[in-house]
């Protein structure tokens, strides 16, 4: 009998007709992945994006030429040199990040006494040439010109588990 | 066809065409109109297929490049088109290049004899089925040829499973159409529609016989035939990474892709020809016939197509010595009693054709 069953279970395909019932039900279920162009998913406050040097309400760059963040960098991705400015201020004349050895881990924020750098919300920023991943101090501060809203709300949200 | 361009040209032109070039024009205005929509059909059946798979996955499948996504088959063609033919330089370089049109150009030459309505046939042989059948032993050339011409490790192990594949599930698909053809009596494949008119209670098609474990057969040989999963053997991606087409790059790629799905379109034509009564309505009810045929003929396949991809969704890749189990253990030995008893049956029922 046991014979006979299995049998007919083999000539009848009916473990095919099975699976293919369960894929044919399948067709019609809710898209487990987003739209993703259109629709994009929950973002952490503390997501680790594309940098950005902040500026102070009055306009004025917060960075002070530490080099902490440099000497930090795991990656050796930045690179820092600093002078005098004319308020005899210290502050740097290049600050370059390698966006291309940036490992993305967040120790350059971490390092900031004056939370100049920081990383922001952004991720979609791939570029068509190797060169436009070589970011100066000029593409930072837009960065943090355009993102400081979104960068300000995340900070202030991570900030009582800091 | 060779009439009408006579009187085309009289009237269009005011010129009278000599009988042998008007013969010609008309051969060569056939094959336009049969492989220009061939060509968007296998287009959109890529679009579909990935569609169909991304659906049972749950996925959204490509929804981009035009209304739903439906120019992403052109912009991959041009994306390719655009990209660098390379030849691997230890690679033998006309039969590298020989291999993929080999395969287009057969997956193609295949839909001659493919009736798409009553006398809607490019080239009406009487010997449709063997035509077809020697076709398609054919395409073993371009995929063995690949993966020899290229030199290549990976390449060489698709090109011969490929090959043993190909070879082995042709045996059983042979017996499978010797079924059809004992009851159709004909090797001609209008022949062989028109008499699976009314088989039995007013269906269509030989599928609501006893030779529906034949369909079944032929269904499953043809998946191995084309190359498609659950058979992917020959471009076992986690195996042999792609198989016979990994030298393959920009159009060379291209047409090796086309010929495939060309190819499995055409298995698809066969399929409905074979045993859904090709452009026969599903039933033989005259309001039916209203539609035109090759209306009923495209469905068939739209349908064959559908099962194919829901195929690729469902199950898993084969092992090879399952490969080889099936296609000679299995199928070979029911397809050979099929044939026994289909001939046993209509020599006792005295339904043998004329």
């Amino acid at each position: 009998m046991t014979l006979l069953k299995h049998a007919a279970r083999t000539f009848l395909l009916s473990e095919f007709v099975k699976a293919m019932w369960l894929t044919f039900r399948y067709m019609f279920r809710p898209k487990a992945t987003i739209n993703y162009p259109y629709e994009k998913g929950p973002l952490s406050p503390r997501f680790r994006g594309e940098h950005a040097l902040r500026r102070y309400e009055n306009g004025e760059e917060r960075c002070i030429a530490c080099k902490l963040c440099e000497a930090i960098c795991p990656a050796q991705a930045i690179v820092i040199e600093a002078a005098v400015a004319d308020d005899g201020s210290r502050r740097t004349t290049r600050y370059d990040i390698d966006m291309t050895k940036c490992i993305y881990c967040g120790f350059c924020e971490e390092a900031c006494p004056v939370e100049a750098i920081v990383e922001g919300p952004n991720f979609e920023f791939a570029t068509e040439t190797r060169e436009e991943l070589f970011y100066n101090k000029e593409k930072l501060l837009k960065n943090g010109d355009m993102w400081e809203q979104e960068i300000a709300t995340n900070l202030k949200l991570d900030a009582p588990y800091r | 066809m060779a009439d009408l361009l006579v009187e085309f040209f009289q009237w269009g032109f005011g010129v009278t065409l000599v009988p042998w070039l008007a013969i010609i024009l008309g051969i060569v205005v056939g094959i336009l109109a049969i492989v220009l929509p061939l060509l968007l059909v296998v287009a959109m059946s890529v679009y579909m297929d990935r569609k169909v798979w991304a659906a049972m996955q749950m996925r959204r499948g490509p929804n981009v490049v035009g209304p739903w996504g439906l120019m992403q088959s052109f912009a991959d063609g041009l994306k390719l088109f655009l990209k660098e033919t390379i030849i691997p330089a230890s690679a033998n370089k006309f039969i590298f290049l020989l291999a993929p049109a080999l395969t287009f150009i057969l997956a193609l030459v295949g839909w001659a004899v493919i009736p798409f309505d009553a006398g809607m046939v490019l080239a009406d042989l009487n010997v449709g089925i063997l035509y077809i059948f020697a076709i398609s032993s054919l395409g073993v050339y371009g995929i063995i040829l690949s993966g020899w011409a290229s030199n290549s490790r990976y390449a060489f192990l698709g090109a011969l499973r490929s090959s043993a594949q190909m070879v082995s599930y042709e045996v059983s698909m042979g017996f499978v159409l010797v079924t059809v053809l004992m009851c159709a009596g004909s090797l001609n494949l209008s022949e062989i529609v028109l008499a699976q008119k009314d088989t039995f209670l007013g269906v269509n098609g030989y599928w609501f016989t006893p030779l529906f474990p034949m369909m079944v057969i032929f269904f499953i040989s043809a998946l191995a035939e084309t190359n498609r999963p659950p058979f992917d053997l020959p471009e076992a991606e986690a195996e042999i990474v792609a198989g016979y087409q990994v030298e393959y790059s920009s159009m060379a790629f291209a047409l090796f892709f086309l010929g495939e799905y060309a190819n499995i379109i055409l298995m698809c034509a066969m399929t409905s020809i074979l045993f859904l009564g090709g452009w026969l309505p599903p039933f033989d009810w005259e309001p039916l016939y209203l539609i035109p045929g090759w209306i009923w003929f495209f469905g068939k396949i739209f349908f064959m197509f559908f099962v194919f991809a829901w195929v690729k969704a469902t199950v898993p890749r084969y092992r090879y010595d399952q490969l080889m189990r099936l296609g000679w253990k299995v199928f070979l030995p029911i397809s050979l009693l099929w044939v026994v008893l289909t001939g046993l049956f209509l020599l006792l029922t005295d339904k043998i054709p004329a």
